[in-house]
């Protein structure tokens, strides 16, 4: 199929990379400001705590655990790269193998984890399936 | 969208970058890092600059040893308050650790939101309501960590000595 030609819009890598960084910082910002303050209730109130780690251990606590955990990861792989470049001049050669190798990090590490930390949504699934 | 217009060299200036950088209004951008180039002229931006990295630098250690500590080798399903008291802090190091975390992660979180405070805000009363609001934000949270970590009483460190 021919796709008209204005709107085959191609984003440049690097405008990606700068996006993603931005969308993940501002996303982990935030998780920070209530992850400070729910740290704190473990002194200041216990029971609320307890309740706020039930809701992380729940279903839609860990598919957010696993969105938080994808950014991290992104925002530190993408992160390690730009100091990479920025202090090290000579790297900048290998720009395109830095990016590539970005995503090859980001799924070889991020798809393991993100199975481990979903592992009690999808294991009854399998069970109930009996696949498991 | 980009001008590979370089300012002219002045003398005793860097060496401009032989891969054109991106001029983004004030600010010039890395055309492959897409992060901001090394700033001149502003000492204090110049300081915020190198901070930002070499907190970037330790995060990518604290911070992602953290999550795999809290989510791959302890399950959320196993944890309280009393797992925190008496598990996780029950050794001056690992409070140290999450107190190292938490300095690094506040430097670099508020000065990255102040960076995209100060890309999308103009006015300057605006700009700098928002960056004083931000700031102050910042040191609340500084402070409910530090005095949590320093404060929470573990069965080990009250009864075990």
């Amino acid at each position: 199929m021919r796709v008209p030609l204005t709107l085959r819009y191609r984003p440049r890598a690097g405008m990606v990379a700068w996006a993603f960084h931005r969308l993940s910082g501002v996303g982990i910002f935030a998780f920070i400001l209530l992850h400070i303050v729910d740290i704190y209730l473990v002194g200041a109130n216990p029971n609320l705590y307890n309740d706020v780690l039930a809701f992380y251990a729940s279903f839609p606590g860990r598919i957010l655990e696993t969105v938080l955990g994808a950014a991290l990861l992104y925002h530190a792989l993408n992160g390690l790269r730009i100091v990479i470049i920025d202090l090290w001049p000579a790297m900048t050669v290998y720009h395109r193998q830095l990016w590539y190798g970005t995503w090859i990090i980001f799924i070889g590490v991020g798809v393991p984890g993100a199975l481990i930390i979903l592992r009690p949504v999808w294991l009854p699934l399998l069970q109930q399936l009996g696949l498991a | 969208m980009t001008s590979d217009a370089q300012p002219a060299p002045t003398q005793g200036a860097q060496p401009t970058p032989t891969v054109g950088d991106i001029q983004a209004g004030p600010v010039t951008v890395s055309r492959l890092s897409r992060a901001r180039v090394r700033p001149r002229g502003s000492r204090k931006e110049l300081v915020v600059w190198y901070v930002m990295r070499v907190t970037a630098v330790a995060l990518f250690v604290l911070a992602l040893a953290h999550f795999s500590i809290v989510h791959f080798i302890w399950d959320p399903a196993t944890q309280n308050a009393a797992f925190i008291a008496d598990d996780r802090w029950n050794q001056v190091f690992w409070r140290g650790f999450d107190w190292l975390l938490l300095t690094t992660v506040i430097v670099h979180a508020f000065l990255g939101v102040r960076t995209v405070i100060l890309d999308y805000i103009h006015p300057r009363a605006w700009r700098n309501g928002t960056l004083w609001v931000l700031y102050v934000i910042g040191i609340v949270l500084f402070v409910l960590g530090t005095q949590v970590i320093l404060t929470l009483p573990t069965q080990a460190l009250t009864t075990g000595m």
